[in-house]
Formats: structure tokens, C-alpha cells, sequence
């Protein structure tokens, strides 16, 4: 349970670092929190000739939120986001997602780009980004370029992200208005991985109506799963039954079993937890339709 | 498992040169990159009370403090922490040996059994009660979900997280009395 031998690099600057990277190629990995990436490193699961460590880019450590987006930098940590009004007011399903996350002591150190990047097919920041229709951008010593969540990730474990380039900046769009959202998830134990989880969004119209509904899946398939709801719940008042999307979202998922679930219980959550995860999402909508409304009178 | 410094003199590894504040104290080391934070401490600062349990980051027993922040040990390089604030479990008791309020809380609500996993938890609890100095017996859970323990059932921890919010209040009352 010791990792194997590396070289280090511990670059001061953006530009440093996209030097270094350029230079290693496929050889080196970038090293942020490292709550993913040491593990992988202590049982040998993976075996980088060098690690390129971004921890002194304070640069990139930032949180800035708007009515747009919320854009988090390479080297926030999932605390500081967790705990950023800003971040909180602007995208509420990040927060929700962010403490459900493994536990404080990991969320400390970890980064939520690192965990966009790790591309765990369990874990909740993607499937967060992919519902939002969100972004990562990558600089390398050639420049920079953003990459829609839908691309970003493009297998388990495996992101957009080629040799030589460095996710700086995840850009999660934040929340339209008369909207709502929510974030459930089960995991056999409290800070475990996510048995399946759903991230939703639900927007009303004017009179209160389900406009439109989609919801995120993590854990049910090997990239995250973004599924419309709107087919199937579309016009209903915002308190209505809205069993039809749960009936949907179990068609939709095509979940593969393990030792924790088979995918039969995973189908069954997908369904279930998509139910709780709209019912919570839209009143939350409504609720943000009369507190605007209040604003205004 | 291989002693550290056998197999570094095989492969001829880089070692670099880090100085580290633990528990107030200004240390150096010479480590290759791979160093964990948790051997760093153990084997070339001779601070055994950081105990190594699972090494991945699932057990809690390594819990450090990094600038006050409750952090894995066993999941931080040694080398990335270079001028970084280390406080380990002997950095939590008075100079004269006096217990802390978390460890007097530990003793008097028999908040451990063998003992493994007790650095883990009083260092993780210290920075939890600085946060928050008078939690519920929910949130006293939730501050030591990540920590595993596999004698007491942890009853008596959460009793001991409340108490040493209790002795915490108590001490604070009494120098605020005396002012």
C-alpha cells in the first residue's frame, strides 16, 4: 500500500505547469487533491512516471458565481465550493450534490474539477454538470479550449482531457428562473459511493405548469446519463402526480449489477429516487416562483 | 511491505528536501516524492501517535490536521505539504501534558477500547467542535462518519464529542470569569 516511485513538479505558475505538462505528455498526471488519485497510486492501480503537482496554483483556487454560471477553478476545494454563498445562490444543486459527497475530512482536500476529471461513473459532479449543460475548459501550452459536459466524458474513469492538458475551470450554468432543482442519491453506507443517485431540474411556467424536466444519473451507466422528463410529465401543475416520469426514468436507465446492487434494484432506485428528486425539485421551483413574485410586488 | 528507504536506494529515487511545522515545531525531512504524509510522520519525524490503518483513505485512523483542517495523512505527499502547519495527535495536549478537552472527554465517557483508531477521531473531533463548539448528538455523528471504529460502537464517542463540547463551554466560562 505504498505508491511506486514517481518524479514530482510542483510548477508555480499556470504557464508552468502547461510547460511541464507539455513536455511529459502521456508520462505525467496531474496531481490536485489527490483523494482519488493516491489511493489509485497506493494500490497500484496506476503507475505515472511523474506527478505534476498544481496545489501551490493559487490562481486557480477561485469560486466566482453570477447569474450565468457558477466557475470553479482547478484548485477550489469541495468545501470551499460547498460553503461559497455565491456558488449557493446562484446553483443550489451544487451544494446539495457537493455534501453527499464522500465525507468532510475528503471534501477538504479534494477538488470538484479533480472529481470532474476523475470521471467516476459514481460519483455526483458529473452527473451534475452533464444535467446543467455544463462546461470544462483545458489549457496547454497551445492554448485554451472548452468542452461541453456531453463530450467531457467519454468513458469510465476517462475524460476529455488529452496528454499535455491541464482542466482549469468547470463552469456549472446556474439556475434559470422559475426553476428547481434536487439532488438524491443511495449509498449502502452514509459517505459511500452512491448505490444510484439523480440529480433534476424542473422548470414552471407562469401558471405553475411543468415546463420542462430532465434528470442526471450517476452510478447506472459508465458515463453520465441525462434523460428528458418533459415527455412525460410536461403540463402538469407542479404538485401533480408525477408518477409517469419515475415510470420513465426506469425505461431509460440500462444499469449494469455489481456487488453492492443488481441492476434490477439499481432500475428500481432510478425510478424511485426520480420520484422524490422531482416532487422536492419542483416545489422548490414554485417556491422560488412566489418568492420572485413577492420581490416584485 | 518493504521498509521505507530499502527500495528508494534500489531505483536511486530523487529526494527532496521538506520542512514541515508539526505541532508547533519546525521540522525537516528528506523524502522521496511517493513519501505518504502518514510515513513522513511516522518514520522520519518519529511521530507514531498518527496511526496508518487502511492506507486508502477509508478509515479515518490517519487524521491530521493541515492548518486546522482535518485531513487524511495517508492520501497528502509528503512532499506537497512542504511548509504547510501539521497538527497530529501529540500536538492536541497541553505542554505540561494536560489532556485537551476532546481527550478528557475520551477518558471520561470511555470513548475507546484498543485505542487505533483514537488519534484519528480526536484530531478529526478537535476541529470539528472549533467549528462548531456545541453540536447535537446528530450533528456529533456526522462529525465522526468519516472515522471508523471497530470496539466501541461509538456511543461512548458521541457521548465524548458532546462532553468535550461540555468542558470546552466550562473552560471558557471560567477564563471569561476570571477577566
Amino acid at each position: 500500500m505504498k505508491p511506486p516511485a514517481f518524479d514530482y513538479s510542483r510548477p508555480e505558475s499556470l504557464d508552468e505547469a502547461s510547460g511541464l505538462l507539455a513536455e511529459y505528455g502521456p508520462d505525467a498526471k496531474v496531481l490536485a487533491g489527490g483523494q482519488s488519485l493516491l489511493p489509485l497510486l497506493s494500490m497500484r492501480l496506476i503507475a505515472p512516471a511523474r506527478l505534476v503537482d498544481i496545489n501551490r496554483l493559487a490562481e486557480l483556487a477561485y469560486i466566482r458565481s453570477g447569474p450565468d454560471a457558477v466557475r470553479v477553478g482547478a484548485l477550489a476545494r469541495h468545501t470551499a465550493v460547498l460553503r461559497d454563498s455565491g456558488a449557493r445562490e446562484h446553483q443550489p444543486l451544487l451544494a446539495e450534490a457537493l455534501a453527499v459527497i464522500a465525507h468532510p475530512t475528503i471534501r477538504n482536500r479534494g477538488t470538484s474539477v479533480g472529481s470532474l476529471v476523475h470521471a467516476d461513473p459514481a460519483a455526483e459532479l458529473p452527473a451534475v454538470l452533464c444535467l446543467l449543460g455544463g462546461s470544462v475548459t483545458v489549457a496547454s501550452a497551445a492554448g485554451q479550449r472548452t468542452v461541453p459536459a456531453g463530450e467531457f466524458f467519454t468513458g469510465p474513469l476517462e475524460s476529455a482531457v488529452q496528454p499535455g492538458e491541464l482542466a482549469i475551470e468547470a463552469a456549472f450554468p446556474a439556475l434559470p428562473a422559475r426553476a428547481g432543482a434536487a439532488f438524491v442519491e443511495v449509498s449502502r453506507r452514509h459517505g459511500d459511493y452512491a448505490v444510484c443517485g439523480v440529480a433534476v431540474l424542473v422548470q414552471l411556467d407562469a401558471d405553475l405548469r411543468i415546463s420542462a424536466a430532465r434528470a442526471g444519473y450517476l452510478s447506472v451507466s459508465s458515463t453520465p446519463l441525462v434523460v428528458d422528463l418533459t415527455e412525460a410529465i410536461g403540463g402538469r401543475p407542479f404538485d401533480a402526480d408525477l408518477s409517469a416520469a419515475a415510470a420513465l426514468a426506469r425505461q431509460s436507465v440500462d444499469p449494469e449489477p455489481d456487488i453492492h446492487a443488481s441492476a434490477d434494484y439499481r432500475r428500481q432506485l432510478a425510478g424511485v429516487l426520480t420520484g422524490r428528486a422531482l416532487a422536492t425539485a419542483a416545489r422548490r421551483a414554485a417556491d422560488e416562483v412566489a418568492r420572485a413574485a413577492g420581490v416584485a410586488a | 511491505m518493504s521498509q521505507p528507504g530499502q527500495d528508494e536506494a534500489a531505483h536511486a529515487e530523487v529526494r527532496h528536501q521538506i520542512a514541515l511545522t508539526v505541532n508547533g515545531i519546525e521540522r525537516r525531512a528528506e523524502v522521496p516524492a511517493r513519501r505518504l504524509l502518514s510515513d513522513c510522520l511516522r518514520h522520519d519525524l518519529g511521530l507514531t501517535g498518527t496511526h496508518v490503518g487502511c492506507e486508502h483513505g477509508v478509515c479515518g485512523a490517519c487524521t491530521v490536521l493541515v492548518d486546522g483542517v482535518p485531513m487524511r495523512s495517508c492520501l497528502l505527499l509528503a512532499v506537497s505539504m512542504d511548509g504547510e502547519q501539521i497538527t497530529t495527535v501529540e500536538g492536541l495536549a497541553g505542554p505540561d501534558g494536560e489532556l485537551s478537552p476532546v481527550q478528557q472527554g475520551f477518558v471520561e465517557c470511555h470513548g475507546l477500547q484498543c485505542g487505533f483508531c483514537t488519534p484519528g477521531f480526536l484530531t478529526t473531533i478537535t476541529a470539528g467542535l472549533a467549528e462548531n463548539p456545541d453540536p447535537t448528538p446528530e450533528q456529533a455523528r456526522e462529525l465522526i462518519g468519516g472515522n471508523l471504529c471497530r470496539c466501541t460502537g461509538y456511543q461512548n464517542i458521541v457521548a465524548a464529542v458532546l462532553r468535550a463540547a461540555e468542558i470546552t463551554r466550562q473552560q471558557h466560562g471560567d477564563r471569561s470569569s476570571q477577566s
